[in-house]
């Protein structure tokens, strides 16, 4: 996410809890949150959902915020955070559903890489989401994100030393889960 | 660090690439711009918030509902007279001792 500057009377209306200072910061935010929700969750539709209830836990703890410090940081915070508890929700409701999760048939599941074939995709992905909720994020940010670690303890606020550690244990499930279906990297 | 750790380390870098390869060709790549504006969604989820009334009314409501009707069930006329007499007499028993050993009070509570 773009860490833009705002104007720290923008900042110190928005913490005193003005609509219209909270608007100016909604429009110049609003599409950097979004992007970094679907990174997390990757699904468009409950990115919208969850980009409308990031900014409104935003604006409900707005006395909270400290004028003095970056609001795209806890931004990008508050929105990591919502994500989350997304991918934990939608665990517990897959678990709920069936104990062995399925292979989820994506229409375009054949359009972003033929190279791979599609078992072993499959098979990928269903390791994949059968990974903690915690690691899950950390492994989607580092892995296929790209993100630096620095960037994903500041968005867990975590420590970049956990960050290492949370993601040498996802990758060691993930080994383990695609070595148990058979389909090594 | 030793010869042996370097060259596990960079196996081990070896292979989280590799399994970012694989998961990059497996998980589907997500549309990321924004095409609409969120902002009459948000307004009207403000707006729900404050037209609704407060979390703590409504817990607050329900709570002294549900206490009140419970109340009500477990002290009907209906409830009292089919209670055993035995338990009647465990209660008395219960009392009694309470009055004559105050200072049980606190292991009665502990074990409730």
């Amino acid at each position: 996410m773009e860490l833009l500057e705002q104007s720290p009377e923008l900042l110190e209306q928005f913490a005193a809890g003005e609509l219209q200072a909270f608007e100016a910061l909604f429009r110049q935010f609003q599409s950097e949150v979004y992007s970094w929700v679907v990174r997390i969750v990757r699904d468009p539709a409950a990115a919208e959902d969850l980009t409308v209830e990031t900014f409104w836990r935003i604006y409900r703890a707005h006395a909270r915020f400290d004028p003095a410090r970056s609001f795209g940081a806890w931004a990008r915070r508050i929105a990591t955070n919502v994500a989350l508890d997304h991918l934990k929700s939608s665990a517990a409701r897959a678990s709920q559903l069936s104990d062995t999760l399925e292979p989820e048939a994506t229409p375009d599941s054949v359009t972003y890489n033929p190279a791979v074939q599609r078992e072993v995709r499959e098979r990928t992905q269903l390791a994949f989401r059968q990974l903690p909720p915690k690691l899950r994020v950390i492994a989607t940010l580092a892995l296929i994100e790209e993100q630096t670690h620095g960037e994903i303890a500041a968005a867990l606020n975590l420590s970049t030393a956990a960050v290492k550690s949370r993601l040498f244990r996802a990758i060691r499930l993930l080994r383990r889960k695609l070595g148990n279906l058979d389909t090594k990297p | 660090m030793n010869e042996e750790d370097m060259s596990e380390q960079a196996m081990s870098e070896q292979e989280e690439k590799n399994l970012a390869d694989l998961l990059k060709q497996s998980i589907a790549p997500v549309n990321r711009e924004l095409d609409r504006d969120l902002w009459p969604q948000v307004l009207r989820r403000l707006d729900q918030r404050s037209a609704d009334p407060t979390w703590f009314a409504r817990t607050w409501f329900a709570q002294t509902w549900l206490a009140r009707t419970w109340l009500a069930s477990m002290f009907s006329a209906h409830a009292l007279s089919s209670v055993p007499w035995f338990d009647w007499a465990l209660l008395a028993a219960l009392v009694v001792g309470v009055c004559v050993f105050p200072n049980s009070i606190p292991v009665w509570l502990y074990h409730f």
